[in-house]
């Protein structure tokens, strides 16, 4: 186990590195002069000359790459260009919130998700299944920027329970900010959830016309445990690793959710850098995204590994 | 039997499924009983509803089954009427069940241990503790080594031999009154479904269990049971004791089913297969009269209006044909067909292979091997062999002992590592895209499966028409009418040149498949078990096909299989297969008659044959065929070999010893020792003997 691990470490590794030359490369070479993007059309060819050598564009670009990945790793992530404050606070304080997010949208969807699909095979001929199925597939379907505008149409705008906007402030804490929490949690949960379902659902029902089911069941074995013992350890394993890979996404990928609801996380921390061009924000942010979904497929080769004694060791 | 206690009885038994188109009928008024220590076994190809049969009978059937009458009891007492919560005390309890195909039954996520222990908890209400020791107790007498340890284990960690061992120690556990068998070894290799067999007789004996064995292989059945009942299409046609069902059949279907099996039957010349035309009548459609009647070659204009119930005609023997007394013996109607001629006379070669050698090389890997260092795969390690024009080669072994894999070398599917291939005396390319058009014309062949073979949108016509016009470089027109005649050929009506292949039945793609190999004219044919995945009567017509084919083509063959009697039947040269290499090379007639490698003596005494009076000294190979990544040293049978002789089988390659017309064995044993050793390998009793 150990070594399968380390492995996959190594390859995680690996990965990192080569995202980090390409996104060094992108932002460095690709849209043409940095200075210039910084100082616009009109500055003077001295300003543009002196920028560059502040911020070390004159050497080669060998020596710029490994120093910025050196000061990366140390967590020196320069000073924002257009604010001028540290990059590094600015990210994890979002990363924080990003996180915070994930856990309330985590918490509704799993549990949920797993127990409709469960439900979904064991009514498999049914009608339960079909409502299911049809629900799950409209929400897959739907933008997350249509269903959150619904809600805030009705939960916020018409029954006036929650927030519209979730612009909490970057530092406040995770009781304070729950609240606000809700309704993007649930924007975001409406799409995993019917991915989850359907997912649960088909390994599930597969599982449940397998011979070991049969033979399970006429060793006059009690429904429960043929469920608990024999279906699920097999039926929930795609499905683990489908969650554990969704994790990176609920983190660095809700850029639309959190521009609707104004909440002050990574996606939109993100989309900010784009727009104003800010390159060393740009690229932690980026490079930080890398590693948190590599880590997410790196816990769910992990997890499937653990729950699949057919896989450990390879 | 009227002196044993009937421990399971199901009278007029009929189940049906619902379906979109109505209520089919699966099962029509079945009646058969089991006693105490006493095989049942229930023998019909697919569809005849022998698994439905058993299914409804325990009350077990999916949700759209239903039993639509009679009753079935255990111990007198009615099940079919139970629920479900009163079901679940009987089944693994007093109804004990082995499955199909052990890998599957078992559940790949837990512990064997674990899945022995709840059934011992459930039903024996044993502590965890006890369930533990219980169940190391039942793999010790399944013949387990290493009972503690296997119990630790997954099932992907054990061969199929093992693990249908543990399924059988599963059902076995509790002490069931009842074992249901369906097709237990139909998954295994020949050698391991011998040690399984010997393991389900001797267990049934011992714990006193009435045992119902469902399966098509008559040979099986013959081996185990004591009665046995026969179905066709969901209804019983005869049930009798063993011997007088095999010798003095009294139903025209069982007659054509014990036709259809190859005999194994060294001295009587060869004949064609008894086949039996048609197909089963499907459900929805059954026809009056005799179900049967559409096929039976003894039908009569009565049998199409009226069929007798099944009935007892002699103490202990029922069927349910009309004209029961006017059937011939077995053994008549065999030889009822036409012969086959025999060719001895020693003709030109056509297709020579020389040293051939194809090994896989290990799988590389990114940061390290995980520990293990792979080696490569020699998976045909030297194997020199040839075939005679308008003879037929057999290849014989277990599963990975190469020849599938030697087969894809010759057909430079899978080009050979090292060695030479030489038809008509002119060398091969290894690679098939190298060969010129003209050779791939000569060289054709049928795979196993149809279904993967043909494609899916290409009409029955299009794939016989495919070879004419690229190999064979007809005009559309000149195809289109070679194509009809390859049907006719084949047996298969003009109509299904229009055909898609799911519009075909197994056996029908297959003579497809045969139509598309010959219509090149080639002059060898590789047949990659072109049988194995069909029921008998449709591999006794499609051999007989090949037969005949054969003779009006003057087309070599080059069979592989792991059926020796289908391999005998069809074969004039036999080589046996193992780990890579021959181990045993020469005429059909000497390959089955003393002496024989030891291998093929393994193989020969582990082959059920379909005929209660033959007795075979029980020789059976323990474990599994090792790894080709890991040969053995010395002579690389030696790991399993019943006949090793001591330390130099294990340190020096034997020498092939010859005999008469290149029969040759390599063995460290000498010929004449081998005669001496085999000479009661496989006799015939005395009919009506114990």
């Amino acid at each position: 186990m150990l070594r399968f691990i380390t492995r996959r470490l190594g390859l995680v590794l690996l990965t990192l590195l080569i995202s980090s030359v390409l996104i060094f490369l992108v932002t460095q070479i690709l849209p043409g002069d940095v200075a210039r993007a910084i100082l616009g059309r009109f500055a003077t060819p001295q300003a543009l000359a002196n920028l560059r050598e502040k911020l070390g564009l004159d050497r080669p670009l060998l020596v710029q790459y490994g120093s910025w990945l050196m000061h990366y790793v140390q967590g020196d992530w320069g000073l924002s260009l257009s604010t001028g404050e540290p990059v590094f606070p600015l990210v994890t304080t979002r990363l924080r919130n990003s996180g915070m997010l994930a856990l309330v949208a985590f918490i509704m969807y799993v549990p949920l998700g797993i127990i409709l699909g469960l439900f979904s095979a064991l009514r498999r001929t049914k009608v339960f299944d079909q409502v299911v199925s049809i629900t799950s597939l409209a929400f897959i379907g739907l933008p997350e920027f249509v269903t959150g505008l619904v809600l805030i149409a009705i939960f916020a705008i018409g029954l006036n329970w929650l927030p519209a906007s979730s612009a909490i402030r970057p530092d406040s804490g995770f009781i304070a900010a729950l609240p606000r929490l809700i309704l993007p949690g649930i924007t975001v949960s409406l799409v995993s959830l019917a991915y989850i379902t359907r997912m649960t659902r088909s390994s599930t029902a597969t599982v449940l016309e397998t011979d070991y089911v049969r033979s399970a069941y006429l060793k006059g074995l009690h429904p429960l445990r043929v469920l608990f013992t024999h279906v699920l350890r097999n039926s929930l394993l795609p499905t683990v690793t489908v969650i554990a890979v969704g994790i990176g996404w609920l983190i660095g990928g809700l850029i639309v959710t959190e521009s609707l609801f104004s909440y002050p996380g990574l996606g939109r921390l993100l989309l900010f850098a784009i727009q104003r061009r800010a390159l060393p924000l740009l690229q932690a942010i980026t490079l930080l995204l890398v590693v948190v979904f590599s880590l997410s497929n790196l816990l769910a080769d992990i997890l499937y590994a653990l729950l699949n004694p057919r896989i450990r060791y390879t | 039997m009227a002196d044993q206690a009937t421990v399971f009885q199901a009278a007029d038994l009929s189940i049906g499924y619902r379906t979109e188109s109505g209520l089919l009928p699966a099962v029509r008024g079945a009646t058969f009983s089991v006693h105490e220590k006493e095989c049942f076994g229930v023998v019909g190809e697919s569809g005849s509803g022998k698994t439905t049969l058993a299914m409804g009978a325990i009350n077990y059937l999916s949700e759209n089954g239903e039993v639509l009458g009679g009753s079935s009891r255990l111990r007198g007492q009615e099940i079919t009427s139970l629920r479900r919560f009163q079901m679940r005390r009987i089944w693994g309890s007093r109804i004990g069940m082995v499955y199909q195909n052990p890998s599957a039954a078992l559940n790949p996520s837990l512990r064997i241990g674990e899945q022995l222990c709840e059934v011992a908890r459930r039903h024996l209400g044993l502590s965890r503790r006890l369930a533990g020791e219980a169940s190391r107790e039942m793999l010790a007498r399944v013949a387990m080594p290493d009972p503690v340890a296997i119990m630790q284990r997954y099932p992907h960690q054990l061969s199929g031999g093992m693990l249908q061992r543990c399924v059988i120690a599963m059902a076995m556990i509790t002490r069931p009154e009842l074992l249901i068998l369906d097709e237990p070894t139909t998954a295994l290799d020949v050698t391991t479904q011998a040690v399984v067999l010997d393991l389900v007789a001797q267990l049934t004996k011992e714990l006193d269990s009435a045992v119902l064995y469902i399966t098509h292989d008559l040979a099986v059945v013959s081996k185990l049971c004591d009665r046995v009942g026969v179905m066709y299409a969901g209804e019983f046609f005869e049930q009798a004791p063993v011997r007088e069902l095999y010798h003095a059949p009294l139903h025209p279907y069982t007659l054509g089913l014990l036709g259809c099996v190859p005999r194994f039957d060294p001295e009587g010349g060869k004949h064609l297969l008894a086949s039996i035309p048609g197909s089963i009548p499907r459900l929805d459609r059954l026809p009056a009269g005799c179900i049967f009647a559409a096929r039976c070659p003894f039908v009569q204009d009565r049998c199409r209006t009226s069929s007798p119930p099944l009935r007892e005609v002699r103490p202990g023997h029922f069927s349910a044909c009309l004209r029961w007394d006017e059937l011939p013996t077995a053994a008549e109607y065999a030889r009822s067909t036409p012969a086959v001629p025999a060719h001895k006379e020693e003709r030109p070669e056509v297709l020579r292979a020389v040293e051939i050698k194809k090994s896989f090389p290990p799988t590389e890997r990114l940061f390290g091997s995980g520990g293990r260092k792979s080696m490569s795969v020699r998976a045909v390690d030297g194997v020199t062999l040839w075939v005679r024009k308008g003879n037929t080669l057999g290849v014989v072994g277990e599963s990975g002992c190469g020849k599938t894999t030697l087969l894809r070398v010759i057909s430079g599917l899978a080009p050979g590592t090292s060695g030479d291939l030489l038809l008509d005396g002119r060398k091969l390319e290894r690679s098939v895209q190298r060969r010129p058009r003209k050779v791939l014309k000569m060289l054709q062949m049928v795979f196993q499966n149809p279904e993967a073979s043909l494609n899916p949108r290409h009409t029955a016509g299009r794939a016989i028409a495919r070879p004419l016009r690229l190999l064979a470089g007809l005009s559309r027109r000149e195809a289109r009418g070679r194509v009809s005649e390859l049907l006719q050929a084949v047996n298969l009506p003009l109509a299904f040149s229009r055909r898609l292949p799911e519009e075909l039945s197994g056996g029908e793609k297959q003579r497809v498949a045969i139509a598309r190999a010959f219509a090149a004219s080639p002059r060898i044919i590789l047949l990659d078990e072109p049988l194995s995945s069909l029921d008998v009567s449709v591999q006794a017509s499609l051999v007989n096909l090949l037969c005949e084919l054969q003779e009006r083509n003057n087309v070599s063959y080059l069979f592989i299989s792991h059926d020796l009697a289908a391999v005998q039947h069809l074969s004039h040269w036999i080589a046996v297969m193992y780990l890579g290499i021959l181990m045993e090379w020469g005429d059909a007639e000497d390959v089955f008659a003393p002496p024989f490698h030891p291998y093929t003596e393994a193989l020969l005494s582990a082959i059920p044959v379909a005929d209660p009076d033959i007795r075979q000294r029980p020789i059976r190979l323990e474990g599994s065929v090792p790894s080709a990544a890991n040969v053995p040293s010395g002579c690389r049978f030696h790991t399993r070999c019943p006949r090793k002789i001591g330390r130099i089988c294990e340190t020096e390659t034997p020498p092939w010893r010859e005999g008469r017309n290149h029969h040759s064995i390599y063995c460290h044993i000498p010929l004449e020792e081998l005669r001496r050793l085999q000479a009661d390998t496989i006799a015939r009793t005395t009919k009506g003997d114990g």
